[in-house]
């Protein structure tokens, strides 16, 4: 559901049915809902089994990166020679996402039930799920349902253990959390060796999201023909996703649709439309690091991996941020750059410098002091800032500058040359 | 356990003995060494003292076997341990583009007269609050989330300040 509004009839709910219901986060009020009885069936199958079953329901990681979940699993060693561990990726940080939250919030047990069956499939003994540290409530949530679970023996062989994050957004990328978890600084690692060779604890480990993982039970009770069919565009992305919509929008939430699913529906019909008065001027369809759409092209996006891609920018994590004919671009711009200037781990000189540099001139042009040249400066900067480091963060603080004055350049130039008065102390 | 200090400096209590030494015993079973303990075992210290001192970091380090200097590289990387003491009420308020579109910073503002802190990252002369802006707290749809210390307060809006100041003593 739209989570907090009421169900709209377009949505698919799937993954959502329970927000809002405080019963079904209870151990009872869980298996009274039905849940917990797709992991006894899990544990009794073959873990290729479980994966070959993920891998055609062609469902795909939820975090931002849309990579084929069963494939991710199958590249787990066939022969187990070490210990595997899982790591759940609860580090919800991207600036517009806010859906593994309510799914913590609300549905823990979906997780942990996700969480157990993907350790099977992957002959994991350890599941560690990492909850960034300022999610103080899902975190107690969760700590609750997992008590709960470990009296009731649910788990079998497998030990699920949370872990506690304390304010790094760049933990979020696998390699860091991984380093997180090892207690180290959260630096992103060079890849290869890819985590199924050498993960957390340099054991082989795979990766997922809250999402993703909340999923796995449905497609095992329903089958991945069902989950295939749950598809309104491009076969390649199947399956329900959670939009979470944000900014300035009249009624912001998580909703839940089938992929494929028009942006311009979920924004105009579920989310309620643009305040009154207001008009859409740009939206970034799938987290803060994707490139941002005018309207026109927001009108025409289809929510899918590939829809996305077709428009120059990506479904990512699925955190929609409206901007209304309100907004302040080049300020907006400027807030979200100096996010990534903060959140930089400061390994790579590219993004230490870059996301600090692009900042500062964004600043300085607000503040009434830009050149003429500075655009052609930022996307210089923007060009060195992309592929060129070890992890993607860098690129993540280029994608919003790029696309801003590529659509929106005469609000840079009206700063610029002096026709808006600056809104920043020089 | 001997934990040596600085000339000059309050002699220190240790933070794991007793019960939380147990807590801390029963959370290194989590992990297959016992530097893997040390966010936690941060977490800990800052729920007793409020803060991390050297004092701490050393003492987190001889537990854990690895050294002060490792221990103090961890604690400035992520930005929820405090390095230095903080007023009773530590408040955190995303300003982050999406609650910034909502008024955020107006809220941020709100706040640090309210509060009497003035401005960000101090703290108020009567010791109770002190207030930071911070970065995305992942809860876009509830503009504007701040957090006084461990509650998550949805949706506030610069009216609603007043209110939550005056519940914090």
């Amino acid at each position: 559901m739209g989570f907090p509004h009421k169900p709209h009839a377009r949505e698919t709910v799937v993954l959502s049915k329970y927000f809002g219901d405080a019963e079904a986060r209870s151990l009872k009020g869980w298996k009274k809902r039905g849940g917990y009885e797709m992991l006894d069936k899990a544990l009794g199958m073959d873990p290729n089994a479980v994966i070959e079953e993920v891998k055609n329901s062609g469902l795909r990681g939820r975090g931002g990166a849309g990579f084929p979940t069963g494939l991710k699993w199958s590249f787990m060693p066939k022969e187990k020679k070490k210990a595997h561990y899982l790591c759940v990726n609860a580090d919800e940080s991207e600036p517009g996402t806010f859906k593994d939250r309510e799914i913590m919030r609300w549905t823990p047990h979906a997780l942990l039930e996700g969480t157990v069956i993907a350790a099977h499939a992957i002959r994991a003994e350890i599941a560690y799920i990492y909850i960034r540290g300022e999610f103080t409530e899902p975190l107690t949530i969760m700590e609750q349902a997992l008590a709960e679970a470990n009296a009731a023996k649910l788990f079998g062989k497998i030990k699920v253990y949370l872990h506690r994050g304390a304010g790094a957004y760049i933990c979020g990328e696998e390699t860091a959390l991984m380093n997180s978890i090892e207690g180290k600084r959260g630096n992103p690692r060079i890849k290869p060796p890819f985590p199924a060779a050498s993960g957390v604890f340099g054991m082989p480990t795979t990766i997922n999201n809250v999402e993703t993982l909340v999923a796995v039970p449905h497609i095992l009770k329903n089958g991945a023909d069902w989950y295939k069919k749950l598809c309104l565009s491009n076969p390649k992305s199947t399956g329900t996703k959670l939009l979470s919509i944000c900014g300035h929008i009249a009624k912001p939430g998580n909703y839940e649709v089938t992929l494929g699913f028009p942006l311009k529906d979920l924004l105009y019909e579920l989310a309620g439309g643009m305040r009154p008065g207001r008009t859409l001027k740009a939206c970034i369809p799938g987290g803060s690091s994707v490139p941002m759409l005018n309207r026109e092209e927001t009108e025409s996006t289809l929510l899918d991996y590939e829809g996305c891609v077709e428009k120059g920018t990506m479904l990512g994590s699925g955190g929609v941020i409206v901007f209304d004919d309100t907004a302040d671009m080049v300020y907006q711009t400027m807030r979200l750059t100096r996010f990534y200037a903060h959140e930089s781990c400061a390994q790579c000189t590219q993004c230490r410098e870059g996301t600090a540099w692009t900042t500062k001139i964004l600043e300085r042009i607000l503040a009434g002091q830009g050149k003429t040249s500075d655009l052609d400066l930022l996307l210089e900067l923007a060009e060195n800032m992309t592929g060129k480091t070890i992890c993607v963060l860098s690129d993540s603080c280029a994608a919003p500058v790029v696309s801003a004055i590529k659509r929106f350049r005469g609000e840079f130039e009206d700063y610029i040359a002096g026709r808006r008065k600056p809104v920043l102390a020089a | 356990m001997s934990v040596t200090h600085p000339e000059g400096t309050e002699p220190y209590e240790p933070v794991f003995e007793g019960h939380r030494l147990e807590e801390l015993n029963k959370l290194l079973t989590r992990y297959p060494n016992r530097q893997a303990a040390l966010l936690p075992a941060l977490w800990l210290v800052q729920r007793e003292r409020g803060w991390i001192s050297d004092q701490s970091m050393a003492e987190v380090a001889e537990v854990l076997g690895i050294t002060p200097a490792y221990v103090k590289g961890v604690v400035t990387f992520y930005t929820m341990y405090h390095q230095h003491p903080v007023g009773r009420h530590f408040v955190q308020i995303c300003t982050t583009s999406p609650c910034n579109l909502c008024g955020a910073e107006d809220v941020m503002k709100a706040f640090l007269k309210e509060s009497g802190a003035g401005e960000l990252g101090a703290t108020s002369p009567d010791g109770r609050f002190t207030v930071i802006e911070v970065e995305c707290l992942g809860a876009c749809g509830f503009a504007t989330p701040i957090l006084v210390d461990d509650d998550f307060i949805e949706s506030v809006t610069p009216e609603k300040v007043k209110e939550i100041v005056r519940k914090y003593l």
